[in-house]
């Protein structure tokens, strides 16, 4: 099947997503109301609240929410072929991944912009927001072990991106010099920014950087590895100004660059989709597609964090609340045009099913690497720049992008320890040093406690990241459903993906947890029953909620 | 006759500015809006800082740089309240120095 005619397909299905279903829902369910002053007009302070443009909004939301989990998770899935992806990434956008982060911002600007842990607690109950803070906990744990193992593993596999990757914080700094001191204006510093980017990117492949094999008794991606958390460590003390901020917004700008030439190269070629649309002939130790397929995808379809980000910073800065939609809901769609870029790149970006059955030897293998691999062949045969540059381009945006999550992941751990050390009176918890220490650490034994001393297993906790991140969606929309109920409006446009969430998360959760009891795996095995606890808190705290709030309804009825 | 005072190139000036200052204002947004509260955070922490240098003197800390210092004080007046109560001071802690 011609890529073209599945490009199509997934755009105008999202199109219509947002054009029809997002209104149906703004009008009916959660009722925007255009005159309603929002928390940034309410308690404007020129710092957090902040009235805010909703174009410059959606593009700081979305470059906030896309990241390296919309590439990975696809390029995963297509293991089982590339219609399940499709199906997931396309449906979940328009009937989760939207409505959860619209609603998210929704909830949060109708509650004087609290974060959703807060609005847990005001809305559910105190026991929900513990559960709460641990699955965010056990996010960031994963997310950070997660993308160190997938940066190393790109560095290891394409030694032409070393100089890029590392020369981007290095622009990255000057630029955050250059537009903090004012020495140059803006649109003059992000032409500058992005070509130095290109540059870098254009002379990676002549000097290849390769880790040997074996580094004073370590594998070369175990040293990859300490590297990056020495750096996200550093990186996350420093001032975000300096580093962070810059680099954010680069990333940004070569995110739009990345999609276009990607986007654009797909249409030139017209590649085949090589990939079977169902794979039945999956390699051995392969999970089953139901409930895999819908933990392995979070980002892309639904994705806990982006509560996150919708209640954080995003709320605060909704200038009208019918910006919401356009804000959340669309930002969504960016998100799932990226995973869609993800999976035609993983499957149609190969020459014959042969050679993508050899990128897909295993469960776990291809993902980040086939989505460079298969997106090099296609923007060398549709736009004929160099395979290596390509490559390089395609490594450069997923490793940075991965970074950078990093660096706020970390941030955001060391805040937990500090609060945890605040909370216990313990003042030395409360040093940032050592509080980022102790986030470094946490994530370095599960790099390498889930899979060996080489930590090139740790993707093996890919599926657990993408069920916690489920978990917190599942906060998140139970957040919005008991607001509906007290509102007295229909609440299974909410419901219904909350249940689904929770039925596959649980499921998954269970069939993992007999993978590791079979391989013997006991690191994982604790951390597998955690997240299932939690998953049945958060389970039975649903139906605690909503019977809780029917009751009241029902009382204030008579 | 002028050069370039033709009314036609000078609204095309006109608008190349225009659209270069919502250029500039865009991206300024786009880069700022994101760690606006964290910045200015971390720059209210330096602040506070040297508020408590320019008011040291009154504390009983001796300032070597008392002489300079005090003529900042009528200007950084007005964040005084701010900062003393952000201190965890519901009022001035300074005898000689009330300020509510």
């Amino acid at each position: 099947m011609s890529a073209i005619v599945l490009l199509v397909v997934g755009l105008t299905a999202m199109a219509l997503g947002y054009f029809v279903y997002s209104k149906f829902i703004a009008e009916k369910i959660y009722q925007l109301d255009p005159d309603f002053k929002t928390p940034a007009h309410e308690f404007e302070d020129g710092v957090d609240y902040v009235p805010t443009n909703r174009f410059v909004l959606w593009g700081h939301h979305f470059t906030s929410v896309a990241g390296a989990a919309p590439i990975v998770g696809p390029a995963i899935a297509v293991i089982w072929g590339w219609a399940p992806a499709f199906l997931w990434v396309v449906f979940g956008t328009i009937f989760f991944a939207g409505i959860h982060d619209f609603g998210a911002i929704w909830a949060s600007v109708r509650n004087k912009a609290k974060s959703v842990g807060a609005l847990t607690g005001d809305v559910v109950g105190k026991r929900a927001r513990s559960i709460f803070m641990i699955v965010i906990f056990l996010v960031l744990l994963m997310v950070n072990a997660v993308f160190a193992v997938v940066i190393a593993g790109l560095m290891m596999n394409f030694s032409s991106a070393v100089v890029p990757v590392w020369g981007a914080i290095i622009v990255a700094l000057i630029i955050g010099q250059l537009i903090y001191r004012r020495v140059l204006s803006l649109p003059l510093v992000s032409i500058i920014g992005v070509a130095a980017l290109y540059v870098l990117i254009g002379i990676g492949p002549s000097v290849p950087i390769q880790m040997p094999a074996e580094v004073a008794g370590m594998s070369g991606n175990a040293v990859w590895i300490l590297i990056l958390f020495g750096y996200a460590a550093i990186a996350s003390l420093l001032p975000v100004w300096m580093l962070l901020q810059p680099r954010d917004y680069i990333n940004g700008l070569q995110l739009f660059i990345g999609l276009i030439i990607l986007y654009g190269a797909l249409v030139l070629l017209n590649p085949t989709l090589v990939a079977p649309a169902f794979n039945s002939d999956v390699p051995a130790g392969t999970p089953s597609l139901i409930p895999l397929l819908f933990v392995t995808i979070a980002c892309g379809a639904i994705s806990g964090f982006h509560g996150l980000v919708s209640s954080g910073t995003t709320s605060k800065q909704l200038n009208k609340e019918t910006d919401a939609r356009f804000v959340g809901y669309f930002g969504a769609v960016g998100e799932g045009m990226l995973a869609l870029a993800a999976i035609l790149a993983a499957t149609a970006g190969f020459a014959t099913l042969g050679d993508w059955q050899a990128m897909y030897s295993a469960f776990g293998q291809g993902g980040v690497n086939a989505f460079v691999e298969g997106g090099a062949f296609i923007i060398h045969n549709g736009l004929g720049l160099p395979e290596v540059t390509a490559a390089t381009l395609l490594t450069v945006m997923a490793a940075l992008f991965a970074g950078t999550t990093m660096d706020t992941g970390l941030r955001l751990q060391r805040y937990i320890f500090q609060e945890w050390g605040d909370i216990y009176n313990q003042q030395w918890m409360k040093k940032p040093a050592i509080a980022t220490g102790l986030a470094v650490g946490s994530c370095l034994l599960l790099a390498f406690g889930a899979g060996g001393a080489d930590g090139s297993g740790g993707l093996i906790i890919w599926p657990l990241f993408g069920t916690t991140n489920q978990l917190l969606a599942g906060l998140t929309l139970l957040v919005i459903t008991v607001m509906l109920v007290r509102l007295k409006r229909p609440m299974w446009y909410t419901l219904a993906p909350l249940c689904f969430l929770l039925v596959m998360t649980i499921l998954a959760l269970l069939i993992q947890l007999r993978t590791f009891w079979n391989q013997g795996n006991m690191f994982l095995l604790v951390l597998d029953i955690v997240v299932l606890v939690a998953a049945i808190m958060v389970a039975m705290e649903c139906a605690a909620a909503l019977k809780r709030s029917r009751a009241e309804m029902a009382a204030q009825h008579d | 006759m002028r050069d370039g005072s033709t009314p036609g190139s000078s609204s095309r000036r006109d608008k190349l500015r225009a659209w270069l200052d919502q250029a500039r204002f865009f991206t300024e947004e786009v880069y700022s809006a994101r760690y606006r509260g964290a910045i200015a955070r971390a720059r209210r922490d330096e602040d506070d800082l040297f508020m408590l240098l320019v008011f040291s003197e009154m504390m009983g800390l001796e300032n070597p740089a008392g002489y300079y210092t005090l003529e900042l004080q009528p200007l950084l007046l007005e964040r005084f309240h701010d900062w003393h109560q952000r201190m965890g001071m519901e009022h001035s802690p300074l005898d000689h120095f009330r300020c509510c």
